[in-house]
């Protein structure tokens, strides 16, 4: 749809100045609350039973971004939930390890540690999180240390303050700062995933501006929220964000993954979210390069569901850890 | 003028709240003579699931308030049982085929059974709990504890005081319970839901579900998060009933074999005890 304007080259131009950049955001075409949340609450409904669920959750266990992000968090911690994201259900050798490890930067060391070889990358956290207040040199500091302790991916968040206001180059310019602050010694470079807040974002006509913004500055994921605000991620805001990736990958030809993180706790939303990706962005996005869930109870309800597939009883709260 | 019948639904009770059954399912009920009486919703396994997580939401709260006040909630019950005397007894007439006079009594029997069970609630760890003596510096107690979730299938004849004879004790020891009504006598038990809930039991604690146990009855068996199961219900099953043990087996499920019971007689303590966990504590003294 919507950019009948737009050819990669005038992307190429739209972020020349604070003007062009807000011409071509405003100039995206609104979205449509009512439809989108019908949508959404529409594809909510489809049934996904027998053969088709079983490879749906073990879809969404590799699609995990397992995450404690609390101030009481502490090296043991981290260890015990790495551990998990290897070996997310010790009775079932066939159960997929997690996509990624979600950790405070200071805490990266330690999980790098525990999942060294397994497969699971470590994403950190970074830019003053969850506010993002603090000065653009503070924000890039943590996102560089971050990135030296072996932080595969960095989770940032924009300045919601600045996009508000309508400040668009300054995000867009804040964004390409950080991109580079993830570079490496040896040139490989930690992923970015841009976190929006949608949750602060009030419109979904922001949320697709600010998705557009995100991967114009080159986001390498756009990420609905840090978790600390409700409501974090919602299926429609999901659906919007999904839409923009799809639209974006139509006018580039490059490809952004997608996170919706907090507030989804069951296997049930977490099929839902699934269901969404497939019809609005497409297969291509089923796969943990392209889409994650930030989560950390998600996990043991997802195993719990596993259990039940491969063994016909309701498993329950005392068959998976405690985190 | 002629009025409009206002007809009752009957719903399952879970968590609080009254839904009818996931699956859109219902059945009809009828009296003792064979007339409809109504339709009932008929649970799923679903609807048993959702039950289970219901009542283990529901436990930590419950168990943690103090056996006083538990027996002043089951109190509460008998109050407002008593309040709807007249509905019920008219309930459990048509289910039963009793007179009115003997339906009369069972209701009253039923509140008088749980007045019972709430006099027990701060008495019960004096009974099966106390200090131990032990030949070494230890002051060592012990104390009941309750020991979950439990599934319950209510007994099929007495609609109403059987039902209240197998929940009663489960929650006033601090369990939480999932309950399946008498299948083809279930109008009381949903009636007697709504006394739970407008009574101060908190949502959860009590969970009723109507409908045949075919579906049912297996959840509650071979659910991991049940920790106990009473077989009341499934007395004129043998094989059912010994299937369901089996199933039951699998975490260690407490059991209670369906047994032939006269609801009109002192219960005794037995159907609160089997429901305990004994804690015993060593506490170092002297030296």
């Amino acid at each position: 749809m919507p950019l009948a304007a737009s050819t990669p080259h005038d992307l190429a131009e739209v972020a020349a100045s604070d003007a062009a950049l807000r011409r071509f955001l405003h100039g995206l075409p609104g979205v449509d609350q009512v439809g989108a949340e019908a949508r959404a609450a529409m594809l909510g409904t489809r049934s996904i039973k027998t053969s088709s669920k079983a490879f749906a959750l073990d879809l969404a266990v590799r699609m995990v971004d397992l995450t404690t992000l609390e101030g009481q968090d502490t090296a043991g911690k981290v260890r015990a939930l790495a551990s998990k994201a290897m070996r997310p259900d010790p009775t079932d050798p066939a159960c997929p390890p997690v996509a990624a490890v979600c950790v405070y930067p200071d805490l990266v060391t330690v999980a790098k540690e525990t999942v060294r070889g397994s497969g699971v990358q470590v994403a950190s956290v970074a830019t003053a999180f969850p506010s993002g207040r603090a000065s653009l040199e503070v924000k890039l500091a943590d996102v560089r240390a971050a990135v030296a302790s072996g932080a595969d991916e960095v989770d940032m968040v924009i300045d919601r303050g600045a996009f508000l206001t309508g400040r668009y180059l300054q995000v867009f310019e804040e964004i390409e700062a950080v991109l580079a602050a993830c570079s490496r010694e040896d040139g490989s470079r930690a992923h970015l995933k841009v976190i929006l807040e949608t949750g602060e974002l009030q419109t979904y006509d922001s949320v697709r501006r600010a998705s557009w913004l995100a991967m114009l500055a080159g986001g390498d994921f756009i990420k609905t929220s840090t978790g600390k605000v409700s409501p974090a991620a919602t299926l429609p805001v999901a659906l919007v964000m999904l839409e923009a990736v799809r639209d974006f990958r139509e006018a580039t030809g490059r490809m952004v993954g997608v996170k919706p993180a907090g507030g989804i706790r069951t296997a049930k939303d977490a099929i839902k979210h699934l269901v969404v990706v497939n019809e609005v962005a497409g297969p291509d996005w089923l796969d943990p390069a392209w889409f994650r869930f930030g989560a950390s109870s998600l996990l043991n309800d997802l195993l719990m569901q596993r259990t039940k597939q491969r063994t016909g009883r309701y498993s329950g709260p005392d068959y998976v850890t405690l985190d | 003028m002629t009025r409009i019948d206002v007809r009752k639904t009957y719903k399952l009770a879970i968590g609080g709240a009254f839904p009818r059954s996931e699956s859109g399912r219902s059945y009809e009920v009828t009296d003792a003579s064979g007339g409809f009486l109504a339709n009932a919703a008929h649970a799923s396994r679903k609807d048993a699931r959702d039950a289970v997580v219901a009542a283990r939401k529901a436990f930590p709260g419950w168990s943690a308030r103090t056996a006083y006040n538990r027996g002043q909630v089951v109190y509460r019950v008998a109050e407002v049982l008593e309040g709807r005397r007249a509905q019920l007894a008219e309930e459990v007439q048509r289910a039963e085929g009793a007179t009115r006079r003997v339906s009369e009594g069972l209701v009253d029997a039923a509140v008088d059974r749980l007045v019972w069970y709430a006099g027990w609630a701060d008495k019960l760890a004096q009974v099966v709990g106390g200090t131990n003596p032990v030949a070494a510096p230890y002051f060592d107690f012990s104390v009941p504890e309750p020991t979950g979730v439990v599934g319950v299938l209510a007994p099929q004849e007495s609609s109403l005081l059987g039902l209240v004879s197998v929940v009663a004790p489960a929650v006033v020891t601090g369990n939480t319970v999932v309950v399946a009504a008498s299948v083809r006598r279930p109008l009381p038990a949903v009636t007697f839901a709504e006394v739970l809930a407008t009574s101060d039991v908190p949502g959860g604690v009590v969970n009723v579900l109507t409908g045949l146990l075919t579906d049912t009855a297996p959840t509650l068996a071979s659910h991991l998060d049940v920790n106990a199961l009473d077989l009341t219900g499934a007395l004129g099953d043998p094989d059912g009933a010994t299937a369901l043990e089996a199933d039951a087996a699998e975490n260690l499920k407490r059991v209670r074999r369906p047994a032939q019971d006269d609801w009109a007689t002192d219960p005794g303590l037995d159907r609160m005890t089997w429901l305990l966990e004994t804690k015993t504590v060593w506490h170092p003294i002297g030296t």
